[in-house]
Parts: structure tokens; sequence; C-alpha cells
């Protein structure tokens, strides 16, 4: 607003208690010297009998003088503000007034409410009305009768599945959940390689139906999709099935609600099913990688829709997170190029050497069991597995040390060939012993509901490690 | 217009560039061809065969390799290909 009209400005709401305190006040103020405006939120009958008093009731004078309590008293000279006040406080208002004797009957100070720019919803609108929302991506309009989530299908947006329709005021509150600026370039979005915004990334995460509150973990997943270790162009492309699989560890889990128990890998988590889905759609939408464009997946995995879970962390034993060099107190994303859920039921084992023994049975499937040295394996142990392992002593290294021992393959049994299949590893290994994983290819993180006796494999993209995908993490941050 | 009939593109916005294909040459005489292994299992037997029956015709033949099949090829490649070759033949696929 500028000018501003000189003299004394107050804005007020009939609802604020602090504004009714004041209404004799202004009537006082009215029969002064400087000219008074009032402008009011809600009832054009507040303060009857002042003269000068401005229904405001699209709250855009409130918003373009920046009020955030009730009342606010300003005093502009030439037309720019040079003093203000909020809420009652006598010495304030006499001294800007410049009345000694103002509101001498009042008590000294009371406290004034919210203004009405600031109820939940309505400070993106006034924005985007009255304001710059700073938002660069392209505004597409819609027919009036269009059903928005039937546009944002037809304009290839979507997973399959209905997503949120990006309006800006949703995107300007996505935003809210991050410091960082919407204009911050995170990285080049492969198949593509163009250049992602974090305003790009809200946008998906909007449409993914994230809380703005997952914000920082969606843009860490989105910038480790991004390390060139991860390979997220070949893992996109690839034949095979395998997506990125997200793993949240950390303080940030429990506390914007990332599923680690009951059903962890499964659906009904919000902050679970979308945060990987956002990760998916800036893949689909900014990148440019469709199904069967150049994603050209032969069977793709349900996961490639989400796949987020945190892990559940067990005091006595090493989160992934600490394996891979953070803190306990960090909150970290770690993604894996992984396949779907294959289930190890085992409700007999009372002792960690015979469930170790089944684990290493059940991780030979990956890929095929005459296959190694090729995907990498993600082993989510279930609290009650875990219980037999933490009651006999066994770390999640030693754990891991053992199913490593256990899964040195005979090549004569997994060449080409040999048990009348063709599949195998190549013939000359036969006769020498074959570590079903690459060095480093094996991970363990504990999740699930405190009930089961059921661990489970996520195999890894059969081009695991420097040949197309190596797990990547990054800490959260904002 | 209602404020919420206005969505927020997610896309990168980009345009595509439609480049023309260059003409088809008339022969070889003269030019060199590039065979670029992107590093696909066996792959190698198909661009052998090519690289032997091209050079049963006389024709100058250069070959190159990717250091994996999952991520495009390093700039340099690229550039080095573009510099010594008249023509590429990629393989792709197992």
């Amino acid at each position: 607003m500028n000018p501003l009209p000189n003299g004394l400005i107050v804005v007020a709401k009939r609802e604020c208690p602090t504004c009714l305190l004041v209404e004799p006040v202004l009537r006082e103020l009215a029969d002064g010297e400087a000219p008074l405006t009032v402008y009011t939120q809600d009832d054009p009958a507040y303060a009857a009998g002042v003269g000068g008093v401005i229904l405001d009731d699209t709250l855009e004078t409130s918003y373009r003088l920046g009020i955030e309590i009730v009342p606010t008293l300003i005093r502009v000279e030439d037309g720019r503000e040079v003093e203000r006040t909020y809420g009652w406080h006598r010495g304030d208002w006499q001294r800007i007034t410049g009345r000694s004797n103002l509101g001498d009957d009042l008590p000294e100070l009371r406290p004034g409410c919210g203004s009405k720019t600031l109820e939940p919803g309505i400070a993106e609108d006034l924005t985007i009305r009255f304001g710059h929302t700073g938002l660069q991506a392209r505004e597409i309009k819609i027919g009036d009768a269009e059903d928005p989530i039937e546009a944002c299908y037809e304009r290839g947006w979507s997973d399959g599945m209905p997503v949120v329709p990006p309006t800006r005021a949703r995107v300007l509150r996505m935003l809210q959940g991050t410091t960082r600026k919407p204009d911050e370039v995170i990285g080049m979005v492969p198949p593509d390689l163009v250049p992602c915004t974090v305003e790009k990334v809200a946008i998906n995460a909007v449409l993914a139906g994230c809380k703005p509150e997952y914000m920082p973990v969606v843009l860490a997943a989105v910038e480790a999709a991004l390390i060139d270790e991860f390979g997220m162009h070949g893992l996109l492309c690839t034949t095979m099935f395998a997506g990125p699989v997200v793993i949240v560890n950390g303080p940030v889990a429990r506390r914007i609600g990332i599923n680690s128990g009951v059903n962890a890998l499964g659906q009904g988590t919000r902050a679970n099913a979308t945060i990987g889905r956002a990760l998916q759609l800036v893949i689909r939408n900014v990148g440019g990688g469709r199904p069967g464009e150049i994603d050209r997946s032969t069977l793709g995995t349900p996961g490639k829709y989400s796949f987020c879970f945190a892990e559940a962390e067990d005091s006595d034993w090493e989160p992934l997170s600490v394996q891979r060099g953070y803190s306990r107190e960090a909150s970290t994303v770690t993604l894996f190029a992984g396949e779907g859920v294959q289930g190890i039921v085992d409700q007999k084992s009372r002792n960690p050497e015979s469930l170790a023994k089944s684990f290493a049975l059940s991780l030979r499937a990956v890929d095929h069991y005459k296959l190694a040295m090729a995907g990498d394996a993600l082993l989510v142990v279930s609290p009650d597995h875990c219980r037999v392992f933490l009651e006999a002593g066994w770390s999640k290294a030693r754990l891991h040390d053992e199913l490593t021992a256990l899964l040195q393959l005979p090549g004569d049994e997994i060449v080409v060939g040999a048990q009348g299949i063709a599949e195998g590893v190549p013939a000359a290994l036969a006769g020498k012993t074959i570590p079903k994983f690459r060095p480093g290819g094996l991970f363990i993180v504990r999740a699930g509901g405190q009930a089961g006796l059921f661990s489970a494999v996520i195999a890894g993209w059969v081009a695991s490690g420097p040949i197309g995908s190596t797990p990547v993490s990054k800490e959260i941050t904002a | 217009m209602n404020a919420e009939q206005i969505l927020l593109d997610p896309t990168s916005e980009r345009t595509p560039t439609a480049r023309a294909l260059l003409a088809r040459p008339a022969s070889f005489d003269g030019l060199t061809v590039g065979i670029l292994d992107i590093s696909k299992a066996r792959g190698d037997v198909f661009l052998d065969h090519i690289a032997a029956r091209l050079g049963e015709r006389g024709v100058g033949v250069k070959r190159y390799k990717k250091p994996t099949f999952t991520r495009p090829a390093p700039t340099e490649l690229k550039q080095q290909i573009a510099t010594e070759c008249n023509l590429v033949i990629e393989g792709l696929a197992d």
C-alpha cells in the first residue's frame, strides 16, 4: 500500500476481546486532530460512530499491512509508516498517538488476538490473491467444469492412482515444510537429466499426497536418488523388477509417523505411502521416466508405486544409519534398488544358528538359486526373530558375518547346466566356492510388528554394485 | 476463474527439440564406422560379427566400449566417437 493514509491506522476484528476493549479509545481518537482510519476484518458495525471505518473482509489491506495481531495501531507520516504496536499497551498507544491520557481507565496491558490473515488455510490464498507467490512453475488453467483429478490424469502426471491436484495454495503450503528456497536446484533428474528445483519437488509431493512436514525426507530421498552411485537412470530403464526403496532412520521417522511396525512394508500409513510415491513422481514427471517409454521393466513391482519404511531401531542392534557412518541422533534416508518382498517363515528356530541358516537358505533365492555375485539383498528382520538373536547376544554385525559364511556356494552346484538347469554361473567357476553376494552387498534392517516369527528378503537389482546401483544414504536436514 | 482451477505444472516443462536425421550415406567409401559396445552381455558377439563383415568390405572400423550399460556414455567417449567416426553402430540388448 503506497502511499498510506496519513494519521493513525487501526486494524481490528470484533471477535477479539482486546479489540472490543479499545473501541472507546477509537472514539476518543476519532475526535482528535490526527485523521483516523479503522479497518475491521469482520464486522462493519465495529467501532460504530467512528468515522472512517472500512470493512476489510477481503483482508487485502490487512495482508498488505502485514498485520499479525489485532488490534494493530500504526502511525503514518507523509504516506509512510513510522511506528506500530499491537495488542493494547497503554504506554505505547499514548506515545504513538501523542495522547497522554488515552485509555487511562483501561488496564495497562492486554494482549491482542491473531489476525484473520493468519488463520489456517488463509495465508496462502492471500499470497496468491494479493502478493507474490515467487512460484516459477507454469500455471495451467483448466476448465471450470473440469475435474482437477481427471485433468491430472489426462496430462500424464499420475502413476495410475489419483493424485492431489497441485494448486498454488497447496504448493505454497508444501514449501512451508522446508527452509530451502523454492528456486534452489537440487540436481539433475534422469532419464532426461533436467534440473530439478525444490519447487518442482514440492509440486510432486503435493501430487503424491504428502504433508508439508514430509518435505525434508522427500528432498533427501530425491537427492539420494541423484547420487551417481545409485544409478537411478539405469534402475529406471532396466527390464528388471527393481525400483528405489526408501529406508528412513533416526528421530524424523517417529516425528512424522513413518511406520516401522505392524505392516511396515504394506499399506495404510500416509508417510510410507506418499514419500516413496513423491520420489517416483519426481522421476516420472520431472525426469520423464514413464513405464512403457524409457522404463522398460518386464514385470515391475508394486513397490514402484511407493516403497518407504522406517527401521524399528533397537538399542541393542546397530541401526542401518549407524552402520553407514551416521550418529544415532541423525535422521537419514538410505536408498536401495529393490524388488518385491519375499517372506521367510520360520516359526520353529529358537537359537540363532538355526535361524541364520533359515535366512541364508531364503537369501539364496535372490535372482535365482544358481546365480551369485549379482543382486544385493536387504534382509528385514522382524522383532520376534530379532529377539532370538538378541537373547543369544548376536549383534547385527555378527548375524551379517554368519550369513556371509553360510552363503559360500559350491560352484559345482550352480554352474550353467548343473542340476539339469541351463541357467547358472559361468562354467569356469566349477570346483570353486562362490559367495552369493558381492562384498558389502548384504544389508540388514529391523522392522515389523511385535508378533510373528517372519522376516523378509527384499532382493536387489541384478545389476548391483558399481556396474549399476550401490545403495546410498543422505542425511535429512531441511 | 476459480483459483482451484489453476494447477502448477509438475513436469520439467521442456519442449522436445525435433532434429532431422542425417542423410544416409550412399556408400561406405572413405568413411569410418564406429562400433560402440555398451557392455551388455553378448552384445560383443553381434558387434564382432558386424566388424568382421565391414572389414571384409574394406571399411575402416573403430571399436569403443561404454563402462556399463546402466549409465549414459561418458561425455568424453561421445566426443571421441564424434571426432573419429562418420557413422556409429551401437548394440543394445542381450
